[in-house]
């Protein structure tokens, strides 16, 4: 467990949050006591806190208090409207349409990436010519900036002119008349498409790194026991890199609920907002449109949304690490 | 990674060399068009997108090098990025530390405090956020008012990462400092922070290349001659949507700085992880 996360850059961290397990382990022993070492915590942890109180903490509890008025962004906010922003946001179709949208992307990035992602690694974890050359390639779309992959797949995607609708033409298929992302049905699973290209890559950097915390004589012994490569991966490789999985879907989930940069390029949330998601519906709210106190009520129902997932998969899937994986 | 042997038994077949190979032109297709495209006329691109450079064309990349607002998009990107990991990195550290070595009472407490504002996306309060940096701040359209915000989101990241790393230090070191003489702050200047070098850098890198490709607070602090190469790749798109070989040209050379950074520590920052995991 604790060498899945090597070559990740954000895997052994999350394990670490969202598990939390190895810290008493190593608990430093007391040096220094009474106030100059409370001093010294203080003068130590206060940037950091700072930091974080005044732009984090502070425009969130602003958002919870934009929720309750009825703001167009200037002169004072003392128009109190209660709940009512929550009741215009959650009975505005735009909005519940998106939080599906965001649902819909969690869903199939756990049906799609997930079996691609480990059967590459899988594959990349076999002893083939130019696998460290492999391991690299397969992060390059990671590495690359949202907007920036938007941009040369929202070339690609072009109607008609596009690489892939003249691909398709050529080998007879006819592609849709208004393009992958202009025909309301296909935007979203297109977007999809375009966001697995760009996060595959994640997974299967998280997933190789577990599988090479998978000791060798297990190998061996199922090897001996005449187990044949696909069984064991299936009975042996999977289940004990299980931990990894799951955090890499912690990831994935909280990343699509929060779905932002690669929508507002690809499809600016249309078309007819059939691909808006709840961070480009309150971005469009507020700055946009000026309905601070709707987007205030948006980022509130975002948040609440992201955190009663997050708390919902940490007590039904990941418990079970610390339960049985220790 | 280490180097370990391969686990897997089995040597590829052919079969797993044409999967790989199908994957390799998947991921690196689009990225290749670009690059490939930027080399290209648009009459080329629009008779046959899907070709080669023929003849090879340099006025695009030509004039996106010579354009000084790209320059200045340039300028912009780095300065933030720089700003936000040293802001991130050293806040971070430093909080890391007491968090790490010291033990008081409300310790783990304080750690959730970093570990819940993982939780707290960026798009939460985004809208306050541009608020509060435009108006009360007076920072709107300058570096450090998208700096300093990129940072605080940073530090929790970077604290839970640098944490484990420091946990794992030798104790025998900082008793030997200790006895000859040296402050717990001498402690973390001259002992933990050279020592947490590798661990340092994995998290710089996290929170250069995060800048880097940021897009959500710049597209709505940033204008004009401030903005970011993201946001002038995306504008850049929109207005000259009719110049495709120009828009590919001007998008390769923004995605060169992220990869280079990311290929030429990819073994530094998998060392670091892997120190910070291992101890």
């Amino acid at each position: 467990m604790t060498h899945e996360g090597a070559t990740g850059p954000v895997a052994p961290t999350l394990t670490e949050v969202v598990t939390r397990r190895d810290e008493r382990r190593v608990a430093p022993r007391p040096v220094g006591t009474g106030w100059r070492q409370r001093l010294e915590i203080v003068m130590f942890v206060s940037p950091a806190l700072a930091l974080m109180a005044v732009f984090i903490l502070w425009p969130v509890l602003s958002a919870v208090r934009m929720s309750f008025y009825r703001w167009k962004g200037f002169g004072p906010m003392d128009q109190w409207v209660g709940l009512n922003n929550y009741r215009l946001v959650l009975q505005d179709e735009v909005f519940t349409d998106a939080v599906m949208h965001n649902f819909t992307i969690v869903v199939l990035s756990i049906l799609i990436q997930l079996p691609l992602g480990l059967g590459l690694a899988l594959l990349l974890n076999r002893r083939i010519r130019g696998r460290g050359l492999l391991r690299t390639i397969v992060f390059v779309p990671y590495v690359v900036a949202e907007v920036i992959a938007g941009v040369i797949w929202f070339q690609l995607l072009q109607p008609q002119y596009g690489v892939v609708d003249t691909v398709l033409t050529n080998i007879g298929l006819t592609p849709p008349e208004q393009g992958f992302l202009g025909t309301p049905d296909l935007a979203l699973p297109t977007v999809f498409v375009v966001l697995t290209w760009k996060y595959l890559g994640l997974a299967v950097l998280l997933f190789l790194a577990g599988l090479q915390g998978v000791p060798d004589e297990l190998y061996e012994a199922a090897q001996l026991d005449g187990a044949s490569w696909w069984q064991t991966q299936r009975r042996v490789a999977i289940p004990l890199i299980g931990p990894t999985i799951r955090t890499w879907a912690f990831l994935s989930i909280i990343g699509s609920l929060q779905q932002f940069d690669m929508i507002w390029v690809l499809t600016h949330g249309g078309p007819a907002n059939r691909t808006t998601t709840m961070a480009t519906y309150l971005v469009e709210q507020g700055t946009e449109r000026g309905n601070y106190g709707i987007a205030g009520a948006a980022s509130v129902l975002l948040f609440v949304i992201a955190f009663v997932t997050a708390v919902a998969y940490q007590l039904i899937v990941l418990r079970r690490d610390t339960k049985v994986d220790r | 990674m280490t180097d370990k042997q391969t686990k897997a038994f089995g040597a590829g077949g052919p079969l797993v060399y044409v999967l790989a190979l199908v994957v390799v032109a998947l991921t690196l297709g689009p990225v290749l068009y670009g690059a490939l495209g930027g080399f290209r006329s648009n009459e080329q691109l629009a008779s046959d997108p899907a070709g080669l450079p023929d003849p090879w064309v340099f006025t695009n990349y030509s004039t996106v090098l010579t354009n000084s607002e790209f320059w200045r998009y340039a300028l912009n990107s780095t300065v933030v990025a720089l700003i936000t990991t040293v802001v991130a990195v050293l806040a971070g550290v430093m909080a890391a530390y007491p968090l790490a070595r010291y033990q008081f009472r409300g310790r783990e407490g304080l750690f959730m405090v970093f570990v819940l504002g993982l939780l707290f996306p960026a798009a939460v309060a985004i809208i306050p956020l541009f608020i509060l940096v435009t108006r009360d701040l007076q920072l709107g359209n300058t570096w450090w008012g998208v700096a300093l915000p990129q940072a605080a989101f940073a530090l929790p990241i970077t604290v839970v990462i640098l944490r484990p790393f420091l946990m794992a230090l030798p104790r025998e070191l900082e008793e030997a400092a200790l006895i000859d003489g040296a402050s717990r702050v001498g402690i973390f200047w001259r002992l933990a922070l050279p020592l947490s070098m590798p661990a340092l850098v994995t998290v710089g890198v996290l929170a250069f290349v995060t800048s880097w490709n940021a897009y959500l607070l710049p597209l709505l602090l940033l204008q004009d001659d401030m903005r970011t190469l993201p946001l002038g790749v995306a504008d850049y798109s929109t207005e000259h949507s009719a110049d495709t070989a120009g828009v590919l040209a001007f998008t390769t050379i923004a995605m060169i700085p992220a990869l280079i950074l990311f290929l030429a520590l990819q073994r530094r920052i998998v060392g670091g992880l892997t120190g910070a995991v291992k101890g």
